[in-house]
C-alpha cells in the first residue's frame, strides 16, 4: 500500500508539472485555434530566465531558508516570467499574427519552425551573454533552501517538498486562471472572442490584445513549470521543453483541447498512469520502459470513445 | 478548427521534430599550418562535439589534436602534414553515420579515432570498414564491437577496428568483485537501454551472482526523460545496499539526486560513461559516496600520463580533457604510429588505407595510459581497471584493479 500512495504522490506531481504546460496549449487554442508547438520551448525560456535571474541576483547560496523563499523564489520565477511572457509575445507578434488568416497548416508549421528556432537560440546563444554558463550541456539548476532535496516523510512515503511546490503551484494557478478568467474584464473578453471573434470586434474588444493576453498568460503559466522542473531535478537543458511540451500536448488532448480546467484534469490523469504503469502492471510491460506506451494507450482509448477529451463539450467546436 | 487537424497536427509535429533533430552536423576542421611541398593526411575525429556528452566528446577532440600537433611539430612523419577533421556525431548513431559517410568520401583521410558511444560505433564502423579506413576508439566498451554477437566463440567483426580501453566484460565484473568485497550482497540494476548501458548492466549481473551477490530489482529508463521517481520507488521497495546503474552522467546525475532525495540513501555504482566532473555537477551533495570504474590507471598515478597532462594543460585548451583524454591521445599516437610505416612509401593518402590497417596491429608503443598494442580481436592488451569515488564533491581514486 506504501508503494501505492508513493507512485500517487510521484504520479500528481509529475502530472501537475504536465498541467502547468498544458494549460499553455489549451487557452491559446481555445482563442486562435493553434496548436502552438512552440510552447514547451517557451517552458524552457522560462526556466533559463529564472536562472538568468538568479545569476543577475549574484547566484545567491547558503542562504536562510526565509531569505531563499520568499526572496529568491519569487524574484526567478518573476523573472522566468518575464522571459517567457516576452519570447512568447515577440512570438505571436512576428510569426503568428502575419499568419492569422492563412491556412490552418501555415502557422502550425510556423510552430514548429519556432519550436527549433528557439531551441537552438538557446542551445548556441545562451552562454555568450556574460556572466551565462555554456548551455550545450545541461545546468544545474540553483538550490532554494528549505525546498530542493528536503522531504516530509509519512511512515514509507516520502514528499519531496519540491513535489509539494509543484502541486501548490499548480492549485494556485488554477484558482488564479479561474478567477482571470471568468472574473475580470479582458477574461470575458477572452470567453466572448474564443465564441465568435468578429462579433466580439463588433462589441468594441480588442481582438490583438486578447490573443497576447492569452499567449502571456500560458507562458507566465509555463515559467512556473520551469521553475518547479529545475527544483524538482536539479538540471535545466536547451531540449528539456521537447519532451514536455509533448506530454502536455497531450495532457490538453486528452483533458479536451480548449477546456483550462481539462488541460489541469488531463495533466494529472496523464502523470498518475505514468506513475501507476510501472508499478501495477505486472510482468515485462509494466517495467518504466512501458510507461509511454501505457500513457498514450489510455489517450487513444479516450479519443476513441470521448473524441471530445474527458472535460470537452460534444459538438462543440471551439471552447 | 476540427480534430482531424489536431491529430495531424500532433503527427506532423512528432515526424518534424524528430527529423529535424537528427540533422546538423558541426564539422570543425583546424590545420596546423602546412609547408606547400608536404602531401596531407587526415585523421578524423567522430564525438559528440555538442550536446549532453559533448564534456568527453571535446576532451577526445582536443586530445587527438594535441597528439597530431606534437607529430607535426617533431616531423614524425617526413613528407606528410597531419590534419584533423572533426565531426560532431551528437552521441546519435544516424549523425555518426553521416559523419562516417562524409570522412570515407574524402580522400586524404587515413584513420578515425571515435566513437565515444558504443552504440555510434555500431553504425559508424560498418561505414568505414569498406573504405578501409583504421578506426580506434578511446571510449567504446561494448564487448560486441570487437569478439562479435556471440561472446562464447568471439569472432572479430570488422578488422579495421581497435580500442585503446577496457570492454565492459572486464569493466562490469570488476564493478561486482568491488561491491561484493566491500561486503555489498544485494543490489539494484538500472539502465538506459542503450548498447553500452544494457551490455555493462549485463556484464556485472552475470560476475554478481555468480560471486553469491543477488539481484533484488532490475529497471530501466528512458535516456530522454528526467523524471526517475516511479523508478527510484519501485527500487526503493527492493532495498538493496547499492544500484548499478549503466549508462553515462547525463542520466545518472540527476538519477542519483533524485534516489537520495526520495530517501534511497545507498551509493550508485557506474561504469566510465558516469565517470567526469560533470557527474557531481549534476548530482550535487546527493554524488558524495558514489562510485564509479573507468578503464585503465588514473591519469595522476602514471608517470607516462604526466608529461601527457602538462601538454594538455600548456595548450590551453578551453575544455578539460575528460575522461578519455588518455586513452584518445593514445589512440591518436597508435594511427601516428601506423602511418609512419603505411605513408613512407605511398603516394597519396587514400591508397595507404588498407596498408594502415594492417600497421595498426603490430603497433606496439609507449602511451599516456601505458603500454599501447592490440590483440588479435583489436582489443588493448592492458586490462587495468580503476574504482573511484566521489568523496567532498569530487572524484577520487579508491582502488587500481587488474
Amino acid at each position: 500500500m506504501d508503494l501505492f500512495w508513493q507512485q500517487l504522490i510521484n504520479g500528481l506531481s509529475l502530472g501537475a508539472l504536465y498541467a502547468l504546460i498544458a494549460v499553455g496549449y489549451t487557452v491559446v487554442y481555445g482563442i486562435v485555434q493553434l496548436i502552438n508547438f512552440a510552447h514547451g520551448e517557451i517552458f524552457m525560456v522560462g526556466a533559463f530566465g529564472a536562472f538568468a535571474t538568479w545569476v543577475v541576483l549574484g547566484s545567491p547560496k547558503q542562504l536562510s531558508w526565509q531569505a531563499a523563499i520568499f526572496g529568491v523564489l519569487p524574484a526567478m520565477i518573476l523573472g522566468g516570467m518575464i522571459a517567457s511572457v516576452a519570447v512568447a509575445l515577440l512570438t505571436e507578434r512576428l510569426a503568428y499574427r502575419p499568419l492569422r488568416d492563412a491556412p490552418r497548416l501555415a502557422p502550425l508549421i510556423t510552430a514548429i519552425g519556432i519550436s527549433v528556432f528557439l531551441q537552438e537560440f538557446v542551445r548556441l546563444f545562451f552562454g555568450d551573454i556574460p556572466g551565462m554558463p555554456d548551455s550545450k550541456r545541461a545546468i544545474p539548476f540553483p538550490t532554494i533552501t528549505g525546498i530542493s532535496g528536503e522531504a516530509w516523510h509519512l511512515g514509507n512515503v516520502t514528499i519531496q517538498l519540491s513535489s509539494v511546490f509543484t502541486i501548490g503551484a499548480l492549485a494556485i494557478c488554477t484558482v488564479f486562471l479561474w478567477f482571470y478568467v471568468n472574473r475580470t474584464k479582458t477574461g470575458r473578453a477572452m470567453i466572448a472572442t474564443s465564441q465568435d471573434p468578429s462579433t466580439a470586434r463588433l462589441m468594441g474588444i480588442n481582438v490583438d490584445r486578447v490573443i497576447m493576453s492569452a499567449f502571456a498568460v500560458g507562458a507566465a503559466l509555463a515559467a512556473v513549470a520551469g521553475v518547479a522542473h529545475g527544483l524538482r531535478y536539479g538540471n535545466i537543458d536547451f531540449r528539456m521543453g521537447f519532451l514536455a511540451g509533448l506530454k502536455a500536448f497531450t495532457a490538453a488532448v486528452l483533458g479536451g483541447i480548449g477546456n483550462i480546467n481539462g488541460a489541469v484534469v488531463g495533466g494529472l490523469v496523464l502523470g498518475v498512469v505514468e506513475s501507476m504503469a510501472t508499478t501495477f502492471i505486472p510482468g515485462q510491460f509494466g517495467s518504466p520502459a512501458w510507461k509511454d506506451v501505457w500513457a498514450f494507450v489510455l489517450l487513444i482509448l479516450v479519443l476513441v470513445f470521448r473524441p471530445q477529451g474527458l472535460l470537452g463539450s460534444k459538438g462543440v467546436d471551439r471552447a | 478548427m476540427n480534430r482531424r487537424l489536431v491529430k495531424l497536427a500532433a503527427v506532423t509535429f512528432v515526424a518534424g521534430t524528430l527529423a529535424l533533430t537528427g540533422c546538423g552536423s558541426r564539422a570543425d576542421t583546424s590545420s596546423t599550418g602546412s609547408a606547400a611541398a608536404k602531401k596531407v593526411a587526415k585523421i578524423g575525429v567522430i564525438a559528440p562535439l555538442s550536446g549532453d556528452l559533448s564534456a568527453l566528446g571535446l576532451g577526445i577532440k582536443n586530445s587527438v589534436d594535441l597528439a597530431i600537433k606534437q607529430a607535426n611539430d617533431s616531423n614524425a612523419i617526413p613528407g606528410w602534414t597531419l590534419v584533423l577533421a572533426a565531426e560532431d556525431d551528437e552521441a546519435k548513431p544516424d549523425v555518426g553515420k553521416n559523419a562516417a559517410t562524409k570522412l570515407s568520401s574524402d580522400n586524404e583521410v587515413v584513420g578515425v579515432v571515435g566513437t565515444l558511444n558504443s552504440s555510434v560505433a555500431q553504425s559508424v564502423t560498418p561505414v568505414l570498414q569498406p573504405a578501409k579506413i583504421v578506426q580506434v576508439s578511446p571510449a567504446n566498451t561494448n564487448p560486441t564491437l570487437t569478439q562479435g554477437k556471440d561472446t562464447a566463440n568471439p569472432a572479430r567483426p570488422y578488422d579495421n577496428y581497435f580500442r585503446t580501453c577496457t570492454t565492459d566484460a572486464v569493466q562490469g565484473p570488476t564493478a561486482a568483485t568491488y561491491l561484493l568485497s566491500i561486503g555489498v550482497k544485494q543490489v539494484a540494476t538500472i539502465h538506459d537501454k542503450k548498447s553500452y548501458g544494457q551490455g555493462l548492466v549485463e556484464a556485472f549481473s552475470k560476475a554478481f551472482t555468480a560471486g553469491g551477490g543477488t539481484i533484488v530489482a532490475a529497471q530501466t529508463i528512458n535516456p530522454d526523460d528526467k523524471d526517475f521517481s516511479a523508478v527510484v520507488t519501485n527500487v526503493k521497495a527492493a532495498s538493496p545496499a547499492a544500484v548499478f546503474y549503466g549508462g553515462e552522467y547525463p542520466q545518472a546525475g540527476p538519477l542519483s539526486k533524485q534516489m537520495k532525495a526520495a530517501g534511497l540513501n545507498v551509493p550508485l555504482m557506474g561504469g566510465d560513461g558516469i565517470y567526469d566532473p560533470a557527474y557531481v555537477d549534476l548530482a550535487g551533495s546527493a554524488a558524495n559516496g558514489d562510485l564509479a570504474t573507468s578503464v585503465g590507471a588514473p591519469v595522476e598515478s602514471l608517470s607516462s600520463a604526466k608529461a601527457f597532462v602538462a601538454a594538455y594543460t600548456a595548450a590551453a585548451y578551453k575544455d578539460p580533457m575528460g575522461a578519455y583524454g588518455a586513452q584518445s591521445y593514445d589512440a591518436a599516437n597508435a594511427i601516428i604510429n601506423a602511418l609512419k610505416v603505411s605513408l613512407a612509401k605511398a603516394t597519396d593518402a587514400k591508397s595507404a588505407r588498407g596498408d594502415t590497417v594492417t600497421a595498426l596491429g603490430s603497433v606496439s608503443f609507449d602511451g599516456a595510459t601505458g603500454k599501447i598494442a592490440f590483440d588479435k580481436y583489436g582489443d588493448a592488451t592492458s586490462k587495468v581497471i580503476t574504482v573511484y569515488k566521489v568523496t567532498g564533491g569530487k572524484w577520487g581514486t579508491e582502488k587500481i584493479l587488474s
